[in-house]
């Protein structure tokens, strides 16, 4: 067993995010389906990177791979330092409620939990103590703008409000990144542009960002822009702010 | 910590119910119908052992009963229109019992006698009883006014009575019986105290109807008893009797007395005393005209038709409860695939395969327990009113409520199980695309 949290943080020197060679493909009857083909990747700890790319071009597979919801098929991937290529199930549950805080398009919270006990979920999962889970997940909605609706259900927020309340709950666990899948992808657009300026506040305080978008105005605002086409690296673009 | 952990798992349990109240509330229906019928089945079962083995305890269970009974048909006797059978027990038998078998501390010789009595214009049916004065001392008769027969009325051969209080009711209403005289036959009879009923159990009234007493009985012996010293019946009404049988027209029986009691010190001497009586009456008797009973062998023979008794009930109970965890097994199925999204982002957010069966499983045991609960509420107030309405005696004992619920119990882990590993086993990628 792995105690995550009595591992030092990682300071900014050396990436956090590290993938080799890493494949992944699906055997579908006799052919084999390549989804990812030798991706290399590497991501600096406090970066803004988003991820591009046309439906098919492994963009759903990748973001699978870096959230350590599936298994490369060969390769090596390596998150905080850890190779995570073969660790089991129960060790990838570990990683992703300690390194990872998934932001979802469709939000993803629990229908029966009120906003702040849909933050502690992964501090539930993480052994946190109740008294401190809670605190911490009233501070955080606070952060988000939802410290008047701390005990709402998610049928009673706007869009833009469980979008908040979802990234409130992928920072309660103080991840290693943050991974956002079409962040924005069910908002209008002023909810979008709240959750957009929330993502930079977070980029500012120094948080790993990685959003998976086909959207180039949100792509605008990363720092560095990686385009997938037909599960390749097809190329990297740095913006200049 | 563990705590702290369950606590929040069950709290979290009792929301995601809450959230399908009718559903949880339907589900849990099965389990409480359920552990009710086992307690309640049970309750009846454990109440009707208890009444029998009480009825037969009211025999006595150091006693032995020697009962009169009559002999096959003498082919000798045949075709003559008037014959004398002489059969059954006799005072000398009482005389070796009390010599021959060192054990015996009591005995108590009876004759039984049905008869007509008589006070001013009131006439009842009773049997007339004829004992001695330590008869109370084997039988759960007791007096309630005056006193019962004295060993001065035996010696004198008094015509004195005790009146059961059935009789007391039929003759006297309101009067107050004591020193009264009621007629039987031509003789009177001066009432001198007053006791309970005597007991008709099942044993005891199965027993009479084969009895051979000396005049024609009232159909299932129903009736109330008096007492009179064995000194007084034998002189008063001697040992004759006359029978009409169809067969062979007028019959004069003989017969000494009906019964004799036997009381030994202990109930662990009460088998081998009842090989002594058999040995002992087996050499004085030619004819079968006698009949042993031993409450004590009543009683556990009654315990163990009882055990199966109640075996059967509680299984019948059993299947209904089976039946309840057969539902709630397939609303959590259901509640399963209903939040597969759920179950997507609870892996995604950290939760192992392990944390899913607990939360799943904590949900089964949440509704059969509960249900368990309320099972043993109402399991309670059936047998209640069961004994109120049915009047049926009933018993709820502590094992069978801490058996229904820990079936309640076992029945959620055994059927939460499944669907608590079926959720655990869901692929997270392809449950957070579940729609």
């Amino acid at each position: 067993m792995i105690e995550f949290r009595q591992e030092p943080k990682f300071g900014t020197d050396g990436p956090i995010l590290v993938m080799e060679d890493l494949c992944k493909s699906y055997q579908l009857g006799h052919t084999e389906l390549r989804v990812l083909r030798e991706i290399n990747l590497a991501i600096e700890s406090g970066e803004y990177v988003a991820i591009m790319g046309p439906s098919g071009s492994g963009k759903s597979t990748l973001l699978n791979m870096i959230g350590c919801l599936d298994r490369p098929t060969s390769g090596d991937y390596r998150l905080g330092g850890q190779s995570v290529s073969a660790l089991d199930d129960d060790e990838l549950s570990m990683i992703r409620g300690a390194r990872i805080g998934f932001v979802f398009q469709s939000f993803n919270l629990i229908a029966q939990l009120n906003v702040v006990e849909n933050i502690e979920i992964p501090m539930y999962y993480q052994g946190y103590s109740e008294h401190e889970s809670d605190e911490r997940a009233r501070e955080l909605a606070t952060m988000v703008g939802l410290g008047e609706r701390l005990g709402h259900r998610p049928s009673e927020l706007s869009g833009g409000q469980q979008q908040r309340v979802a990234i409130a709950r992928a920072l309660s666990n103080d991840p290693l990144i943050i991974l956002a899948d079409e962040p924005t992808g069910n908002l209008d657009s002023s909810s979008g542009a709240d959750i957009l300026a929330i993502l930079d506040r977070l980029h500012n305080e120094g948080k790993t960002l990685i959003v998976v978008t086909h959207d180039e105005h949100i792509a605008t605002r990363a720092e560095r822009v990686v385009r997938l086409f037909d599960g390749r690296i097809d190329k990297e673009e740095f913006n200049r702010r | 910590m563990f705590i702290f952990r369950l606590k929040r798992t069950v709290k979290l349990g009792f929301k995601s119910l809450w959230m399908h109240r009718l559903r949880s509330t339907l589900t849990t229906l099965g389990i409480i119908f359920g552990v009710s019928s086992v307690i309640a089945m049970l309750a009846i079962g454990e109440g009707a052992s208890r009444d029998a083995q009480e009825k037969i305890a009211q025999l006595g269970s150091r006693n032995i009963i020697i009962k009169t009974i009559k002999p096959p048909e003498d082919q000798a006797a045949g075709g003559q229109q008037q014959t004398l059978m002489e059969y059954g027990l006799t005072y000398k038998d009482a005389e070796r019992f009390q010599n021959g078998i060192p054990d015996v501390q009591v005995i108590v010789p009876n004759r039984r006698i049905s008869q007509q009595a008589l006070y001013r214009n009131r006439r009842t049916s009773l049997e007339v009883v004829g004992t001695v004065p330590w008869y109370p001392e084997i039988s759960p008769t007791r007096v309630r006014f005056g006193r019962f027969l004295s060993t001065t009325d035996m010696h004198y051969r008094q015509g004195v009575c005790v009146l059961d209080e059935r009789v007391v009711r039929e003759l006297f209403a309101l009067d107050d019986p004591i020193g009264q005289d009621v007629k039987i036959g031509g003789d009177y009879y001066r009432v001198v105290g007053v006791a309970t009923e005597q007991s008709q159990t099942p044993a005891s009234a199965d027993l009479e109807s084969k009895d051979a007493t000396g005049a024609k009985k009232a159909s299932g012996a129903n009736v109330g008893a008096m007492y009179v010293p064995l000194t007084t019946v034998r002189e008063r009404f001697g040992e004759m009797s006359m029978q009409m049988s169809s067969s062979s027209g007028q019959t004069l029986e003989r017969i000494e007395l009906q019964e004799i009691i036997v009381q030994v010190q202990d109930v662990d001497m009460v088998m081998g005393t009842r090989q002594s009586v058999q040995t002992l009456l087996s050499r004085f008797h030619k004819k079968n005209d006698y009949e042993i009973v031993v409450p004590l062998e009543l009683m556990r023979q009654a315990k163990d038709f009882q055990r199966i008794f109640t075996i059967v009930l509680g299984s019948i109970a059993a299947i209904s409860l089976l039946v309840g965890g057969i539902g709630i097994m397939n609303i959590m199925m259901a509640t399963v695939s209903e939040r597969t999204r759920e179950i997507g982002i609870r892996r995604a957010l950290g939760a192992k395969k392990k944390d899913i069966v607990i939360q799943f499983l904590s949900e089964t045991l949440i509704l059969t327990l509960s249900g368990g609960f309320l099972g043993m509420a109402l399991g309670a107030l059936i047998p209640f009113f069961v004994t109120h309405f049915g009047q049926m005696r009933t018993v709820i004992t502590g094992s069978s409520l801490i058996l229904a619920f820990g079936i309640s119990g076992a029945v959620g882990i055994a059927f939460g199980l499944y669907p608590a590993y079926r959720a655990a086993n869901m692929d997270p990628i392809e449950s957070l695309r579940h729609e």
